[in-house]
């Protein structure tokens, strides 16, 4: 399988007072394409941390992260940008949809940053919309749908521009245990369906008990990786 | 892109209506009051031109030296020459030549022996066969008895005098003063009618008969103690009024002769430089207080405005895109806003002034006892400045709100992203 993500020796330092916080130690690792994989651990594991410099969203302090070819501390931040923009998704623990769009405007807002036409966008936003189940709330305005679905159109916003890795950082964590598990069977049937990657940081039982590769993150080193042959959902 | 964050500005009435009515509110003060305070302004130097200086005044260079007194015996001779020749340099303006005077009214009884007396000071203005002096003077709602003078002897008089002096209409009056050739001056009217300004000054003791009856009683014939002159088309202007003036001068001013004439623009006569200085500094600095206090609340609204969309620009930049686009499209959005909240404040601040300017405020009871010449109807004034002024606190100060609060996308780290929007 290609890789898509090529993490060697990284190490990332935050400065605190006159010294500095080391939150990931010489991580090592590989991400290939289709992966739906998580970094589980404690909070201030670095996994979050992680899923930042992957997600290019920071730099390593020492080591390289090496993104779908783009070493991520060499981008400038237009390149960094426009990585984010064409190759990444981002789902978030707290959804951050558009308050005044309505569902089909949310999705639609990454498509038109890669200047679509409207045909194309109105294309890719419905056949999307459809994958997660949300045609019959194209005109809703967030504020009009429950946490699910909010979480559900936070994906398609995310899968609309069929990137090449989705980034989600506690996604099921605003919601109960029957969206929670809705919600993890919509990606993981988009990871099987698109070949799409997903690389979570969580610490859910439920999100771990999906995942097909769990990476475990202790004081900011890689404690353990392994495959699940048969995820226990 | 343009059309999709236009939609989320229609649509979120916090970002667009609220603002647009702050604005709207701002620009609106903003243009009323500089309409105001132009207004009032130029009324009052309007007022004392009409009563006392003219947009400039001619007179003899010695007249000009004791101007306080007014001197008449340095009056200048050959006023109908003098004024046909201003006329036909100057047909853009309005000339007027007027006499004024001191003395002392004195009121006979049936006897002839003095009943009462009172010292006034006087203006021989034209009366008879014109209305011109009277409308330029706003005498009319001024007069509040009698009528004016319809016939050569007739006199009008402050009603406080006339009060004072226990007069009726009709009464006789005798006039002591001076001639041109400082000779003793005696000469009778009958009193036709009272004036009230509401300025003290002039109701403690002022009488106007017709400029030829103060010719008669002055031995003054052909001559006046000054010519005015106004502008037919606009009001007082500075620069030039000091051209006309200079021309003339340069044209008819002998320094060596007392007798020369010599013309002077509003602002060096009677001390009313220091009134028009003080008049355009006190507005610019009101407008200015205004305008700066003003534009310190819009910025803030702008400031609000681009705070409270934090999270959304964080997802923006998380999506993918760039600083620098987010922040043109903050930029962009305040612009507008600015733009039609300071078209629509302009345009109301203009109705309330064009309301104040043809109505006005009527506060003559307010200024009764005041010691200066000024109208007592308040009225704004809309020149070139009303109509752009509104911007400067409509657009720069909401787009330098929205900028400031812009700098905060780009000293937002993106490493902080995902955890800020998880809030």
């Amino acid at each position: 399988m290609k890789t898509i993500v090529d993490v060697k020796n990284l190490t990332k330092n935050f400065p605190v007072g006159t010294g500095f916080f080391t939150a990931l130690k010489d991580v090592s690792l590989q991400f290939a394409e289709g992966e739906f994989a998580g970094l589980v651990g404690p909070s201030g594991s670095g996994k979050t941390t992680l899923l930042n410099i992957i997600g290019s969203l920071d730099v390593p302090s020492d080591g390289e992260v090496v993104v779908l070819q783009r070493s991520v501390g060499k981008l400038t931040p237009k390149e960094a940008a426009k990585l984010r923009k064409e190759e990444l998704g981002f789902i978030f623990q707290s959804y951050n949809l558009l308050p005044v769009y309505t569902v089909f405007e949310n999705v639609e807002f990454p498509l038109l940053l890669l200047n679509m036409t409207a045909e194309e966008r109105k294309e890719r936003v419905m056949e999307t919309l459809k994958w997660v189940g949300l045609t019959d709330k194209v005109k809703s305005r967030p504020a009009q749908l429950s946490g699910g679905e909010c979480q559900r159109v936070a994906i398609a916003r995310a899968m609309v521009k069929r990137p090449s890795l989705v980034l989600a950082d506690e996604p099921t964590a605003n919601l109960d245990s029957k969206n929670s598990h809705n919600i993890l069977q919509t990606m993981l049937k988009l990871n099987e369906e698109l070949k799409t990657s997903f690389v979570f940081a969580t610490h859910d039982e439920k999100v771990i008990s999906y995942l097909k590769r769990i990476i475990r993150l202790e004081d900011g080193k890689v404690v353990a990786d392994e495959l699940i042959a048969e995820p226990s959902k | 892109m343009i059309k999709f964050l236009f939609k989320g500005l229609i649509r979120d009435k916090s970002r667009s209506l609220l603002p647009i009515i702050v604005v709207a509110i701002g620009v609106m003060m903003t243009v009323f009051l500089q309409a105001y305070m132009n207004g009032v302004f130029y009324d009052s130097i309007e007022s004392a031109a009409r009563f006392t200086s003219g947009h400039v005044k001619v007179v003899t260079n010695a007249y000009k030296e004791n101007l306080s007194q007014m001197p008449n015996d340095y009056a200048m001779t050959g006023v109908d020459e003098i004024m046909e020749q201003l006329n036909a340099v100057h047909p853009d303006m309005e000339w007027t030549d007027r006499i004024m005077f001191g003395g002392l009214l004195d009121a006979p009884d049936s006897l002839g022996t003095t009943r009462a007396q009172g010292n006034v000071a006087g203006a021989g203005i034209h009366l008879l066969g014109t209305e011109d002096e009277i409308i330029r003077m706003d005498l009319k709602p001024k007069l509040i008895s009698g009528r004016f003078p319809e016939k050569n002897g007739e006199v009008l008089i402050s009603n406080e005098l006339f009060k004072k002096m226990k007069l009726q209409l009709g009464d006789p009056v005798t006039l002591i003063s001076s001639t041109m050739y400082g000779d003793m001056a005696m000469y009778n009217f009958t009193v036709c009618g009272t004036l009230h300004f509401g300025i003290s000054m002039l109701d403690k003791g002022m009488i106007y008969a017709d400029i030829e009856d103060v010719r008669m009683a002055l031995n003054m014939e052909d001559a006046a103690g000054e010519i005015l002159g106004f502008f037919k088309d606009a009001p007082y202007e500075n620069d030039r009024a000091h051209a006309v003036a200079d021309q003339f001068n340069a044209e008819n001013t002998d320094e060596a002769d007392v007798f020369s004439l010599t013309m002077m623009p509003m602002s060096m006569s009677n001390g009313m430089d220091f009134m028009i200085t003080y008049a355009e500094n006190a507005q610019f600095i009101v407008i200015l207080i205004f305008v700066f206090a003003m534009s310190i609340v819009l910025w803030n609204a702008g400031l609000l405005g681009g705070l409270r969309r934090y999270g959304e620009f964080g997802l923006r930049l998380a999506i993918g895109e760039n600083k620098h686009e987010t922040y043109r499209s903050l930029v962009g959005e305040a612009v507008l806003v600015g733009l039609l909240g300071s078209v629509i404040g302009i345009a109301i601040g203009l109705f309330f002034a064009y309301l104040m300017q043809e109505h006005g405020i009527d506060a003559g009871d307010m200024i009764q006892d005041s010691t200066i010449i000024m109208p007592t109807v308040f009225r704004a004034q809309i020149n070139a400045t009303t109509y752009y002024i509104g911007f400067i606190p409509g657009v720069l100060s909401t787009v330098i709100g929205a900028m400031l609060a812009g700098i905060g996308i780009y000293k937002r780290q993106t490493a902080n992203l995902f955890k800020e929007l998880q809030a």
